[in-house]
């Protein structure tokens, strides 16, 4: 955090934090994995959404006795949604929450003046 | 003949479905009492004093979520339309990726009580303020008069009440026992309500499908044969996609509309977003939303054994002859299953269940009232917080005689799609200018203004000229299926029921014309104060201290 403390007196102590590396690295890591998983998801969504509403033959294929394609679809989003949430939880637990605890208490206990 | 004969019979006891539900009452009034004896301070009765852990949060935001819509109507929308009930439960429940990926942590960091503190963060107070609080008490009163009208209903049904009068006169006494609740309970009381109603409901429910299970061999292509079986001819469509919404093209687009704003309107439920100021941290907020996913998608994993079990066991016709129609489907069941008592029991859970909803609704309205409207743009936050909460307990009462009256109003109207109609407002008023205020750094007030209204007057805009409205009329009986019952009046020029396929993608493109329009310069000050609190939490409202 070192070369924080040399920046000019007019910047807030947030603008100075923002700038800072550290925060740069935390942001733009927390936006790497968010963006394109929320892409993912919508994308898989509206895959079935639409496989669901067009391709209803392909939906009604059946897989073994009364399951369907459209039913093993359908658990999937129920399996890839928990997967996504369990899978986020233990990235920002590990990768996200220290580096954050750190940033909050240099600025709360106002290291930074 | 069979179905008059059916119809008239009153299934189950009314006195014991009473009995089960005084009980809720009683213990949860208990329990509201014991908790509001620490409802001092603003923060105290807006955000439960920010001390409860992730897990309960979890629980109450299941409880505050699976509204007796999602209950009674998607487990009977499967029993009658199969596979395409089910689709209802999926948008439902991916859309919590939304609010845990792009929006709890962020906004719990951000925020105090309301979605505006976090809206108006950055921009100018007062108009994106007026705004973002129009846009929460229109989504709370679409959900609060659906919700109410439902508790109608489910009266017909489940107590064998069938005068208007004295189904008005039990929608009064739900209204009634709501304003209890968050009167004195404030968040605090009302998150108990939401906890204690999730662990019934689920609980209820699982025991259920475990029961149904157990009479398939628990082997789920047989549950299906027999759904498939019991629905005699055209039965096989029930395991296929389209029974509802493949008719035609236009019914596939009305079903890609809804599909959007279910998925995109979660993360903009103004009474989701406050659930997240009762914890005290951020990452509690994280945790409050893993738990919310893990009891939704199992809820709605047993809604689906539900709906077929209810199909394969008491069968389509006699779900469509009962009183309460396709909502009667899991009562149905449970009747067939556990008789008197898990009937009994299970209709208390529905009525506990719109009760919990409706005081979370109700709290988050006089929340955005009383700390958006009346004192940060009436008082222009010149207020004590005592009298600030005056003001909102004045408006929960205000509220709550409203959804009585309203709610006796709509009793018997067709108004199912009110609920759809608030996802969409969420989807197109809320969730863009959520998103480009935590995520977009030229993002101003005029951007915002236009998102926010223009996303609130399309989607109104469009339900009022859509067949949901006028002019839908079955063409078998020639009855009319729009809210104005009268069919010579028809003014539908729009054809689809569900506006978010055109109001959503609106209502972004609104955000970007109405920011880059606009001279006015980003607050690089409030926006870094924004963007590092946002993520690491710095200055974010803490838990009450408990001495």
């Amino acid at each position: 955090m070192s070369e924080v403390l040399h920046m000019p007196e007019s910047e807030t102590d947030y603008q100075r934090v923002q700038r800072s590396e550290e925060f740069q690295a935390l942001r733009s890591r927390f936006r790497r994995f968010v963006f394109p998983m929320t892409a993912f998801f919508l994308a898989w969504y509206l895959l079935y959404v639409l496989l669901a509403a067009y391709a209803q033959d392909f939906m009604s294929t059946r897989v073994t006795g009364t399951i369907t394609v459209g039913l093993l679809f359908g658990l999937g989003q129920f399996v890839t949604t928990f997967a996504i949430t369990m899978i986020y939880a233990r990235w920002a637990n590990r990768r996200q929450d220290a580096v954050a605890e750190r940033l909050r208490e240099h600025i709360e206990n106002g290291q930074l003046q | 003949m069979i179905r008059a004969a059916v119809a008239t019979e009153q299934v189950g006891s009314p006195a014991v479905n009473i009995a089960i539900f005084a009980a809720f009452v009683l213990v949860t009034m208990v329990v509201v009492f014991r908790a509001s004896r620490n409802n001092k301070t603003a923060a105290d009765y807006y955000a439960a004093g920010r001390s409860f852990t992730g897990p309960q949060n979890g629980t109450a935001i299941a409880g505050d979520y699976l509204s007796a819509a999602s209950f009674l109507g998607i487990a009977g929308a499967i029993a009658i339309n199969g596979y395409d009930g089910f689709l209802y439960s999926i948008g439902f429940l991916v859309a919590w990726l939304v609010a845990l990926l792009l929006v709890a942590e962020l906004l719990r960091n951000t925020g105090r009580f309301t979605m505006a503190d976090v809206l108006s963060f950055r921009l100018k107070q007062r108009p994106v303020r007026m705004a973002a609080a129009i846009a929460t008490l229109a989504v709370v009163f679409f959900y609060l008069l659906a919700q109410m009208a439902g508790a109608g209903g489910l009266v017909a049904l489940l107590l064998g009440i069938e005068g208007t009068a004295a189904q008005g006169l039990v929608i009064a006494v739900v209204g009634a026992l709501m304003i209890m609740y968050v009167l004195v309970g404030g968040m605090k009381g009302t998150t108990w309500v939401q906890i204690i109603k999730a662990i019934l409901l689920i609980a209820g429910s699982a025991v259920m499908a475990l029961w149904v299970m157990a009479k398939f061999g628990f082997n789920l292509s047989d549950l299906l044969a027999g759904a498939v079986a019991a629905g005699g001819e055209g039965g096989e469509a029930l395991i296929e996609p389209g029974k509802q919404y493949g008719l035609s093209a236009l019914t596939r687009i009305d079903f890609l509309s809804l599909a959007l704003a279910l998925v995109l309107g979660t993360a903009g439920l103004p009474h989701v977003l406050m659930r997240f100021y009762t914890v005290p941290t951020g990452q509690e907020a994280r945790r409050s939303v893993v738990w919310a996913i893990w009891l939704i998608g199992i809820f709605y994993l047993i809604t689906l054994v539900l709906g077929y079990g209810a199909g394969a066991l008491v069968g389509p016709d006699a779900i469509k002859a009962a009183p309460g129609g396709v909502n009667s489907a899991a009562p149905l069941l449970a009747y067939e299953l556990g008789g008197v008592l898990l009937l009994g029991f299970i209709s208390a859970v529905a009525f506990a269940t719109i009760l919990a909803v409706v005081a979370g609704l109700t709290i988050t309205a006089a929340a955005s009232f009383a700390h958006d409207i009346y004192a940060n743009v009436i008082k222009r936050g010149e207020v004590n917080p005592d009298g600030e909460v005056k003001v909102a307990r004045i408006t929960v009462l205000a509220i709550g005689l409203l959804a009585i009256v309203g709610g006796i109003f709509a009793n018997g109207q067709n108004i199912a799609f009110l609920v759809a109609l608030a996802f969409a407002v969420a989807a197109s008023a809320n969730l863009p200018t959520i998103i480009y205020s935590l995520f977009w750094k030229r993002f101003n007030t005029s951007g915002a203004l236009w998102s926010m209204y223009g996303g609130l007057i399309s989607t109104i805009v469009l339900i009022v000229f859509s067949p949901v409205v006028s002019g839908k009329v079955d063409p078998a009986t020639g009855e009319s299926l729009s809210m104005i019952r009268d069919t010579s009046i028809d003014f539908a020029v729009f054809p689809l029921a569900n506006p978010g396929i055109i109001s959503i993608p609106l209502a972004f493109l609104l955000g970007i014309v109405g920011t880059l329009i606009s001279k006015e310069k980003p607050d690089l000050e409030r926006f870094a104060q924004m963007e590092v609190r946002s993520l690491t939490g710095a200055g974010s409202e803490k838990a009450v201290a408990r001495h």
